[in-house]
């Protein structure tokens, strides 16, 4: 076995004892560390679009905004984090729950609906309703396992969309429902407009803290356990007492949950909901995010799904404007001709995904921020007496019947 | 001496495959049993159905004096009772909506039957005690799943090693103490004291069990990364999680050199003597069986062809017939 290659990582300029003290802390002290972590987040985000580098781009306002809206995908990642990184449940059709969330805040609180109902009491109930579908969806599917469960979840993502398209009764279909309330003003913060991007950043930065230490609680409980030892082996987890439909339920209809709050939040910001929102591409940004970020690690997950969105959002845009601002003239590239100012970038935002994805499996399947747990299990040195070890179970005696796992197998 | 765990003809048949035949079987309480039978004479196949993995094709499985284990009776009955409390909802709200209401009234009737439909669901997928007692009502019987088992009391360890190889030692022993612990996600989520101090506690008994299994300062140590030996035993510690009174081993020492074999032999020896534990075990190393064993049954074939201590067992024509073939004639 050869040295393994020294890797970059989010810490790697720190000393090693410095960071070992940290974490050390930082696992003692687990909502403290992320109440700072996050101030210090939210500080730096209300400055930077202020000084230099972001502020040359655009004045704040639109900087809060995409802030805002990262904050929304980050919920949805820290979400299916939970499903696909810690409970090991391949769930594509995520958005559906995204979209239930949506419309259920569009109901509440549109003049489609005629009614007008609290924001914050509608954040609670919406994901609620959200976590109600999780189950709906969760209780006769989980049986199932691997392929099975997802293809049953890819169903689902497409289910529902389309129930929305075509109930034009209740949704006016295509249109969407549209003339959203916005939620009622801030005590300090003052109203919610369009050009105050800012109360939705702090509103999104507020939730997405609680969400951060809510779920570190539950992953470091005996549920958090249950989650993961169901992700490494579900039959040893039943066999060893864990009730693992509930425990894969409850997964369920948490990220359920946080896919509410992004959904009620994500309508009272755009102020419309259509059905075109929430399509397949959303489920599939999210997961790219969570397995970019690095799957099973909370942080690394909401990390990488603010990454992501803003290269998509933002960088792809301002390639756009420096191209347009460059004004290279088209070139001939042998016979192609090339017109970079002809090109939107925000195109090639899927092209984009694609290529990462293939080169993170390829170079750093754990992802950019993975927890040292999962990158202890992709990058194992394996020691001498293992190896041995593994020599002596390959000529166990009686090797009789195995229980083998096969996918798609109903649990028992 | 009462039996911990009584098997009455016990069959099971994978399509044209009888794997196990009309077996009878007894475990008394605080004792050691062995089962013991050449390769594919359905051993781990009735130990799976003990553990509630496989449900029997006939027969049935009483454990400390309650039947758990059986045939599924009138399983037809559930998804009607799923069905019903929706059903009468939703009727409910036709016969009112004839009479000419507001729409609100209708779509409300909807809603609920839909959610009275998932909630009978969610109850019928999670199967609480309470609900098995209510199905009991109406004669329904399902076996009882892995987890129940491990609830009523019965700890179990797999022949190929099967441990959560990502997770720490204690966190597998963690594990194996999950449905002992009462912290609900509710608790997790607000960090309750009452949750703090459980898990500080579980912590403690959790580190006490590796210290039994002679792991205590590998406790830190992923279980993958752990020497072979050390697997199988730290699968002995994480079943001990959960208290169990009887205790299936499958094959513990497979694979192990003799002393390591001698180590866990002795280990055997102490859970029964300091836990009180009941042991089934399934081994093919004779010294091991003949050794700690009280009682040895014979499988072959999918049916009991011994039983007895280890002595008469050893004598056994059958047997010895079974693991050498019959003489030439």
């Amino acid at each position: 076995m050869s040295a393994p290659a020294v890797r970059w990582s989010p810490g790697g300029f720190v000393p090693p004892e410095t960071r070992a003290r940290i974490r050390a802390f930082s696992d003692a002290h687990r909502s403290m560390s992320i109440l700072v972590a996050m101030s210090v987040v939210s500080l730096l985000m209300i400055l930077l679009p202020h000084v230099p580098p972001l502020s040359f781009l655009s004045t704040a306002t639109p900087w809060y905004d995409s802030f805002a809206n990262a904050g929304t995908f980050m919920l949805l990642a820290m979400g299916l984090n939970i499903v696909v990184g810690l409970t090991g449940l391949l769930d594509l059709g995520y958005a559906a729950f995204f979209a239930i969330g949506s419309y259920a805040y569009a109901f509440s609180n549109s003049p489609f609906s005629h009614q007008n109902l609290p924001f914050f009491p509608m954040l609670i109930v919406g994901a609620a309703i959200a976590a109600l579908f999780g189950i709906a969806l969760g209780a006769p599917t989980l049986r199932l396992r691997g392929d099975y469960l997802a293809i049953m979840t890819l169903g689902f993502g497409e289910i529902v969309p389309i129930v929305f398209l075509n109930l034009d009764k209740w949704t006016k279909g295509t249109n969407g429902i549209s003339g959203i309330y916005r939620p009622e003003p801030l005590p300090i913060l003052g109203e919610f407009t369009p050009i105050t991007s800012f109360n939705y950043m702090v509103v999104m930065l507020f939730v997405v803290t609680v969400a951060m230490m809510l779920i570190y609680r539950l992953q470091d409980s005996r549920i958090g356990r249950a989650w993961v030892a169901i992700r490494e082996d579900e039959l040893a987890a039943a066999a060893n007492g864990i009730n693992t439909v509930v425990t894969k339920l409850l997964a369920f209809a948490l990220g359920a949950t946080l896919s509410g709050f992004a959904g009620v939040f994500n309508a009272s910001k755009l102020t419309i909901v259509s059905p075109d929102q929430f399509y397949f591409t959303v489920s599939f940004t999210v997961m790219a995010m969570v397995i970019i970020g690095g799957m099973g690690n909370i942080w690394g997950v909401a990390a990488g799904a603010f990454v992501v969105y803003m290269i998509q959002a933002v960088l792809l845009k301002q390639v756009n404007a420096i191209v347009e601002l460059l004004n290279v003239p088209a070139f001939n590239l042998g016979p192609i001709q090339v017109n970079l100012g002809a090109i939107n970038f925000l195109e090639y935002q899927y092209l984009l995904y694609g290529l990462a994805l293939v080169a993170m499996m390829l170079k750093r399947p754990e992802g950019l921020f993975p927890s040292s747990a999962r990158r202890a299990e992709l990058h194992t040195i394996v020691a001498p007496e293992v190896a041995t070890a593994v020599g002596a179970l390959g000529e166990t005696p009686g090797a009789d019947e195995d229980l083998g796992g096969d996918p798609g197998e109903a649990v028992p | 001496m009462t039996d911990v765990l009584q098997a009455h003809n016990v069959t099971k048949r994978f399509g044209g495959l009888l794997a196990v035949h009309d077996v009878n079987f007894t475990i008394p309480e605080g004792s050691i049993v062995s089962l013991i039978g050449p390769n594919g004479a359905g051993k781990t196949t009735f130990f799976n159905i003990i553990a509630g993995i496989y449900d029997p094709t006939g027969g049935e499985i009483r454990f400390r004096g309650t039947r758990v284990i059986a045939r599924t009776r009138r399983a037809w009955i559930e998804p009607l009772l799923w069905v019903l409390p929706a059903l009468v909802v939703g009727v409910g709200t036709w016969i009112v909506g004839q009479s000419g209401v507001d729409d609100l009234v209708v779509a409300l009737g909807i809603f609920l039957s839909v959610v009275a439909l998932m909630i009978a669901m969610v109850i019928g997928v999670a199967r609480p005690p309470a609900y098995n007692r209510f199905l009991g009502r109406f004669g329904v019987f399902r076996s009882a799943r892995p987890n129940d088992m491990v609830v009523a009391g019965l700890g179990r360890t797999f022949q190929n090693i099967r441990l959560f190889q990502n997770m720490t030692a204690v966190d597998n022993v963690l594990v194996g103490m999950h449905c002992r612990l009462k912290a609900t996600w509710i608790d997790a989520l607000l960090s309750t004291p009452r949750d703090r101090r459980e898990e500080a506690q579980a912590r403690e008994r959790a580190l006490e069990l590796l210290d039994l299994a002679d792991l205590r300062d590998r406790a830190g140590e992923l279980a993958k990364n752990l020497p072979y030996g050390d697997q199988r035993r730290l699968e002995i510690a994480r079943a001990l999680g959960s208290n169990p009174v009887l205790l299936l081993l499958d094959e513990p020492t497979a694979g192990m050199n003799p002393r390591e074999t001698g180590d866990l032999t002795k280990l055997i020896g102490r859970l029964r003597h300091d836990l009180g534990l009941t042991i089934l075990l399934i081994e093919h190393d004779m010294r091991v069986v003949m050794g700690i064993s009280d009682r040895v049954t014979v499988l072959d074939h999918g049916e009991r062809i011994a039983e007895g201590t280890p002595d008469e067992v050893r004598r056994d024509p059958k047997v010895i017939e079974a693991y050498l073939g019959s003489p030439a004639s």
